[in-house]
């Protein structure tokens, strides 16, 4: 394993029992799991490369049971990882031996949906996917929509500000959230704005979305609900040079479109897609564009009929505009299997790092090349219109030594992204991941700035330790 | 009182690295344009971004722009208007309403926050905002975001200095996602709405799945002139569409007009500035945020305990008053229903000694101030940077 993770604190292990009991008193007992066996269930996250039995798991079913266990281990001095669903991809909710794990999977209620206002009101535990369902008889959905929406939590997306394939025109989770119950780790509740547009004061909901369970836990949050259009159709571009998909984009968007998503692929991620699901896509193109545009049915023909146009000068090989709902299921089907069908052929890291747009075919080929130079395959599949990048960085676990070559890799694509102006993790999030290389993105002032901020709401630094900033950096309010 | 006005970001973070050592308080400024706006305070020195100008990165394709925090607001949106693209977030020019002359900057823009109608589809300045650079209390350069628009990596400072009115650091460049201009604007009108109706067909309009990139309800003494505005953006397609379903969608609320072109502007325009209630200069300002639906029951207490007058931005979610510059001004009515029905208010304009004895941001609760004064005491600990503009000690 090369991320490390600090020494537990052995105070806290030997008190295991007397903690127990104390946790004991604050929640009912089937919301304390205590055995190996039912820990085991929350050892890692989406990032299964790395485990960690916790001390104990919590599951309470209130705000006030949150906030009676947040003061009871601020007084025991024990460390607390909260976690959502568990599906963070960058060990952002990997356990410590020395620390609980606290679960909001049971706070999982719409608490109200106000139409007329456009709000909905949800217990965060509830799945990102079941706040759009809740709405979705008056035509309504919940914007952000992350890969993994049918299992993670809104906790978690908060958590993470979360994004997903619409979020170029829609944005991503800061742009959608009203409101939170909070509660800090002393045990007291804030409410963080409201149901109206925005806040007095500091915009301390902007600074708890994203920051990774180190400020406090959200027990309930007030979320934008949009009306969704009348319909939405893709096109299929595909392109012989990288440069000329890359070139593609930036016309569409200088033309004043904005697609609803805007999906890219290169060779390897087509090929594999392509035999795992079968959706009709060009095998002799180096590069493939999904465009997706919303509207009524004639605004959709006029734009797509725009964007074909626009694409002409960049000679695509292949053009397919869907015309029907079956066509549109295919094409999405694809990009939407990316990241099983990889697995189907290799193990793989999936690298989540944003760069600009413009530096598109340099960033590609240099990320082409940096794989090679480890031995390794890599397919990319991204949102090209904001220019967050998957690196797939595919290995084979059986072969020594592949899986930690995979992972230099990837640190170099991440340095990469930040060499050419962007940044370490467009939506995935720091957690353990990426946090020994926040240095390469920030100088030691801002990240003392940035690490006096969280020691404002968690001076002890038991919420989610040894996650988003260097072990060794931790500063105090 | 000495004005410091430093010519480049290292010169900024040694004048303010010097105050701190002196214990010299600043005011902080762009070209002041909206100096008589927040808590009066008390200072030594003004530290001006006037001279920090240029645009320092524009890439259209990228949707992306970055300019030093003194750069003159028209010269950013010129400049992007050249590509055919726009701030998305439509910020509202305060002069009008302080009758302030000068050129408004584009720090400010960030520093306070200052966002007009296309809040309601676009979202406010800090959903635009991406990336900033700031010298904080201690003297030191901080940077924190960037210029890519999805950017998780560590905790979201940009947001925070969002709206932080200079009490936090002295912003020296900021970086905004733009969007493109739209091909056509439209807007419906429909005359002689109450205050109820209004709401309520805004509230229908902004429901449907039309985009609505405006939505305001400007009252009238006779209700006849009383004005409901619907704005509509995008190709002209999509535009001549949504107008009729729209206008179908709101029959029950009366016939409606189509407005385009110049006058059509001037309308947003003066939503956008609320110069709507720029007439009786001896009145008191007030701009505040609700839920859409209660900007009716809000308006009637406020109209019941002293004389107002109104209009309504975003859906009702933004209700904007002018009250008699006398007594409290309003304020214990307009706290009172803002309490009652959810929502903040902020007192935009008025003499400089009715913002020093009232509340002129919404009081918080006391665990958010403790926060509050953790962050203010994390980025300035001495204490220099715009002291008590937002809140006393802040």
């Amino acid at each position: 394993m090369s991320i490390a993770f600090p020494t537990p604190d052995e105070a806290v292990l030997s008190r295991r029992n007397e903690i127990l009991a104390g946790l004991g008193r604050l929640v009912a007992p089937e919301a304390l799991i205590v055995t190996e066996d039912e820990r085991r269930a929350f050892e890692t996250d989406g990032l299964t490369a790395y485990r960690q039995l916790p001390l104990a798991v919590v599951l309470p079913s209130s705000t006030e049971e949150v906030a009676a266990v947040l003061r009871f281990c601020r007084d025991q001095g024990v460390k607390v990882v909260p976690r959502g669903a568990g599906t963070s991809l960058s060990g952002g909710a990997i356990p410590q031996p020395d620390a609980i794990v606290l679960g909001v999977a049971k706070m999982n209620r719409v608490l109200e949906v106000d139409f007329e206002n456009r709000v909905a009101r949800v217990q965060s535990g509830i799945t990102n996917l079941a706040i759009s369902q809740a709405v979705a008889h008056e035509g309504f959905f919940y914007a952000p929509d992350p890969s993994s929406q049918l299992a993670c939590t809104i906790a978690g997306n908060i958590a993470m500000n979360s994004g997903g394939a619409h979020c170029l025109k829609y944005g991503v989770t800061t742009n959608n959230l009203l409101g939170v119950t909070m509660v800090l780790l002393d045990g007291t509740v804030v409410e963080l704005g409201g149901r109206h547009l925005d806040s007095p004061g500091y915009d301390l909901l902007g600074l708890v979305c994203g920051s990774e369970g180190q400020l406090g836990i959200v027990t309930e949050a007030t979320v934008r609900i949009l009306r969704a259009a009348e319909g939405a159709r893709p096109a299929l571009l595909g392109f012989e040079r990288v440069e000329d998909a890359g070139a593609c984009v930036a016309a569409i968007i200088a033309a004043g479109i904005i697609p609803v998503a805007l999906e890219y692929m290169d060779r390897p991620a087509i090929r594999i897609c392509e035999a795992f699901a079968h959706a009709g896509y060009p095998l002799d193109v180096e590069a493939m564009l999904i465009v997706e545009v919303e509207g009524s049915d004639a605004e959709i023909d006029d734009m797509l009929r725009r964007i074909v146009a626009i694409a002409e000068p960049f000679r695509p090989k292949t053009v397919k505009v869907s015309q029907s709902e079956a066509e549109s299921a295919a094409i999405w089907k694809g990009r939407k299997s990316a990241f099983g069908a990889t697995g189907r052929v290799a193990d793989y890291i999936c690298m989540d790092g944003t760069i600009p747009t413009g530096q598109l075919p340099h960033v590609l080929k240099r990320i082409d090349e940096i794989a090679k130079s480890y031995g390794l395959g890599v397919a990319n599949v991204f949102h090209a219109g904001d220019g967050n990048l998957h690196p797939l960085v595919m290995f084979d676990t059986a072969k020594p030594g592949e899986m930690e070559k995979a992972e230099a890799a990837g640190e170099d694509i991440l340095r990469l992204c930040v060499e050419v102006g962007g940044c370490l993790t467009g939506e995935h999030g720091v957690g353990i991941e990426k946090r020994d290389l926040m240095t390469c993105q920030f100088n030691a002032a801002d990240l003392e700035q940035q690490m006096r901020v969280r020691g404002v709401f968690d001076p002890g630094w038991l919420l989610n330790p040894a996650k988003v900033f260097p072990l060794e950096g931790r500063v105090a309010a | 009182m000495s004005s410091l006005i430093p010519r480049d970001e290292q010169d900024a973070a040694s004048i303010v690295a010097q105050a701190k050592g002196r214990g010299t308080l600043l005011n902080l400024c762009g070209n002041g344009t909206k100096a008589s706006m927040g808590r009066p305070s008390q200072t030594d020195a003004t530290l001006s971004a006037a001279a920090l100008t240029g645009i320092t990165l524009y890439e259209p394709a990228e949707l992306v722009i970055s300019a030093r925090s003194g750069t003159p607001l028209s010269e950013v949106v010129d400049t992007l208007a050249g590509q055919g693209q726009q701030l998305p977030f439509e910020p509202m020019d305060y002069r009008p309403l302080l009758g302030s002359q000068g050129e408004p900057t584009i720090g400010s823009v960030a520093a306070m926050n200052i966002s007009g109608p296309r809040r309601i589809m676009a979202g406010a300045a800090r959903d635009s905002l991406i990336g900033v650079r700031f010298v904080n209390g201690r003297g030191e350069v901080i940077k924190s975001g960037g210029r890519v628009m999805k950017n998780v990596t560590g905790l979201d400072l940009v947001k925070l200095m969002a709206g932080s009115w200079g009490t936090l650091g002295f912003l020296t460049e900021v970086t905004f996602k733009v969007l493109p201009r739209p091909e056509r604007m439209s807007t419906l009108l429909i005359r002689g709405l109450d205050d109820g109706s209004a709401v309520a067909a805004l509230s229908a309009a902004l429901g449907s799945p039309f985009d609505v990139t405006g939505a305001a309800h400007l009252p009238a003494p006779d209700r006849q002139g009383a004005r409901t505005l619907i704005r509509l953006e995008g190709f002209s397609v999509s535009v001549d569409y949504r107008l009729n379903e729209l206008r179908r969608l709101l029959k029950r609320f009366g016939a409606a007009d189509i407005l385009e072109g110049r006058g059509a502007e001037a309308v947003w325009q003066s939503v956008r500035d609320a110069t709507v209630l720029q007439e009786r200069a001896d009145r008191a300002v007030w701009r505040v945020s609700t839920a859409p639906t209660r900007g009716p029951s809000l308006v009637a207490r406020v109209a019941a305990a002293v004389e107002a007058q109104w209009f309504y931005d975003w859906g009702g979610g933004l209700v904007w008053i002018a009250t008699p510059a006398e007594g409290d001004l309003g304020a214990g009515a307009i706290r009172a229903a803002t309490r009652e029905l959810g929502g903040h208010a902020m007192l935009v304009r008025a003499p400089d000694a009715d913002r020093s004895r009232l509340d002129v941001f919404e009081p918080q609760p006391e665990a958010v101030m403790a926060l509050t004064r953790g962050i203010k005491a994390s980025f300035d600990p001495a204490g220099i940077l715009n002291p008590g503009r937002m809140y006393a000690g802040i």
